[in-house]
């Protein structure tokens, strides 16, 4: 079942200026309750406009977003009560905090919606657990924590508004490997806790291959490709002609398949593509 | 070889309530010529590292040296920010005007050259960038690799001897990534540049002829790419991983395939699995 169509949805720029740009050109797609959906596309495709459609940071020039089979934009004074129903983490969300302590950022959301102070914080800690923000720093000052520390009390400050879909721009950008790992297997949790939906937009399409349930591309503000994981990465040479790529392990099958070796390149994860290999080397897998 | 870079009894704090030190005591050389990548966690000291490296950070106690200028010295400023050039991890950050080839020429003029010296260092930077013909658009219509390679070739135009680059691809999307990274490639070995790469990406460490991990301040491991990537728990225990390409021979020796440790390139783990496999087909 959908929970979000966006239809037809078009974005520009400055209109009727000479600096008129079409960001978002006659997009549309659905989202199922509870998937994890991906959108990928190169620098400068549109992808974070269409993220600031989503949550009505910004209004479609034209087209329709419907959240539950109701357009987002029918009540355009009501539009904030929407945020807490579609929830949207930025690129470099810890640039954002700004309380004085990690708690009282992470309840600023929730309170924000009408809860009282009881409930916000119980949302908050909560939100707090899922990101693994260890209760010592809860009331720390957010601004004496690591990077990596930052970015999840950020993330975990729009988590604690407990919204059905939840929206991330590129959340493990600039994290380290188990930085990254942790933040993905975060958002899963919060997927299964509160059986929500996630909207993710990342450059690491190995990650994507991992998580994901759909895959959208976009090229210059279009909608290309829209499809599973195997659909999206079984079209290496499209994806390069628009300045993606397939993930690692996709590209070394297709290498070797190249060399002539009866291999499937269906594989888009580590554990896939050694499976791949020890059936093509005659053996049963011990330790995928 | 000769030395380029010397970090010699250094210790960094912030002077504020963080009471440990970021670096404590730390010794580091680099050679003139090689290709160093910098891996470690977040909050490892890597990114305080690379201020120290050019001076915009001056080490708290210990000295840094740049071709035996030290860094705290205030009559070597000019010289050592000359030498020893700053890429940043966003590229929006970075660009300044509103024309490629200007933006390209700011480091340039600032150095007070004749203009025509200006012209022909401004044009050589952008085509070993690959961006000359992109020498008058506008860096705003220009994609994320693009403008990082803008911002190099800011810094190239400045004739360095060494670049230092932050996580210059963090916010690259896959094909920016591999631009970047083979312009950076290119010019230490074309032109003999001394390079710095920090970077979270594991694969960038690939064209390295040496890898540095960073936990705590502290160098734990100082290998090849090939070596180090060979100790996949070393890194796992510094809060990094190994590529994809050396995480799958690494689960085909655990499956009883020998295959070779430290392999990171993808062409070389497909010439890898192709022996193992060719050589006893099923």
């Amino acid at each position: 079942m959908s929970i979000l169509s966006v239809n037809h949805v078009c974005y520009t720029y400055s209109p009727n200026t000479p600096f008129v740009t079409t960001a978002v050109k006659d997009v549309s797609f659905s989202v199922n309750k509870g998937e994890i959906f991906g959108i990928i596309g190169h620098t400068g495709s549109g992808k974070s406009t269409l993220l600031q459609l989503l949550n009505g940071l910004l209004k479609p020039t034209s087209g329709q977003i419907l959240l539950n089979g109701t357009d987002i934009w029918e009540k355009p004074k009501e539009i904030r009560k929407i945020r807490s129903h579609i929830g949207l983490v930025f690129q470099y969300p810890e640039y954002q905090l700004f309380e004085e302590t990690v708690l009282a950022d992470i309840s600023f959301g929730p309170k924000n919606m009408g809860l009282n102070e009881e409930q916000a914080k119980e949302a908050a800690l909560r939100a707090a657990e899922t990101m693994g923000v260890q209760e010592e720093l809860l009331n720390q000052s957010p601004f004496d924590l690591s990077g990596g520390e930052k970015r999840r009390v950020a993330i975990a400050g729009v988590m604690a508004m407990e919204p059905e879909i939840i929206v991330f721009d590129e959340p493990t950008a600039g994290l380290d490997p188990i930085g990254r790992e942790t933040v993905l297997s975060a958002l899963m949790q919060y997927r299964a806790d509160h059986n929500a939906t996630v909207i993710l937009v990342s450059h690491s399409m190995e990650d994507m291959a991992l998580i994901c349930d759909h895959i959208m591309v976009m090229n210059s503000g279009e909608n290309v490709m829209l499809d599973t994981v195997p659909g999206i990465f079984r079209q290496a040479e499209r994806l390069s002609e628009i300045g993606l790529a397939v993930p690692y392990v996709t590209s070394v099958l297709l290498g070797l398949k190249k060399k002539g070796l009866p291999v499937s390149t269906d594989c888009f994860t580590v554990d896939e593509a050694v499976h791949e290999l020890l059936r093509l080397a005659g053996k049963e897998a011990d330790h995928a | 070889m000769d030395t380029i870079i010397e970090l010699k009894d250094v210790s960094f704090d912030y002077h504020d309530e963080r009471a440990h030190h970021i670096l404590d005591h730390f010794n580091l050389t680099i050679q003139r010529g090689s290709f160093t990548v910098i891996l470690g966690h977040n909050g490892s000291g890597k990114s305080t590292l690379a201020k120290l490296f050019n001076g915009l950070y001056k080490p708290s106690a210990g000295q840094v040296l740049v071709d035996g200028m030290a860094t705290d010295d205030e009559q070597y400023q000019l010289e050592i920010k000359r030498r020893v050039g700053l890429v940043f991890q966003n590229p929006d950050n970075q660009l300044v005007s509103s024309v490629v080839e200007e933006d390209v020429a700011f480091g340039p003029e600032n150095l007070g050259l004749e203009p025509q010296e200006t012209r022909q260092r401004v044009d050589e930077a952008l085509k070993i960038v690959g961006m000359y013909e992109k020498r008058f658009s506008a860096p705003h219509n220009l994609s994320g690799g693009q403008k990082q390679r803008i911002a190099i070739a800011g810094i190239l135009a400045m004739k360095p001897e060494c670049i230092v680059l932050d996580e210059p691809t963090a916010m690259l999307d896959p094909v920016g990534r591999r631009e970047v990274l083979s312009a950076i490639t290119r010019l230490n070995r074309e032109y003999g540049i001394t390079i710095l790469l920090i970077t979270h990406f594991m694969e960038e460490a690939e064209p390295a002829d040496r890898v540095l991990v960073l936990n705590n301040g502290v160098v734990t491991a100082d290998a090849t790419p090939s070596d180090l990537f060979s100790e996949i728990d070393l890194l796992r225990e510094a809060g990094l991983t190994v590529p994809q390409t050396t995480l799958i021979l690494d689960k085909l020796r655990q499956n009883g395939i020998p295959a070779a440790k430290g392999v990171i390139s993808v062409d070389a783990c497909v010439d890898e699995v192709y022996r193992l496999l060719h050589a006893n087909p099923s």
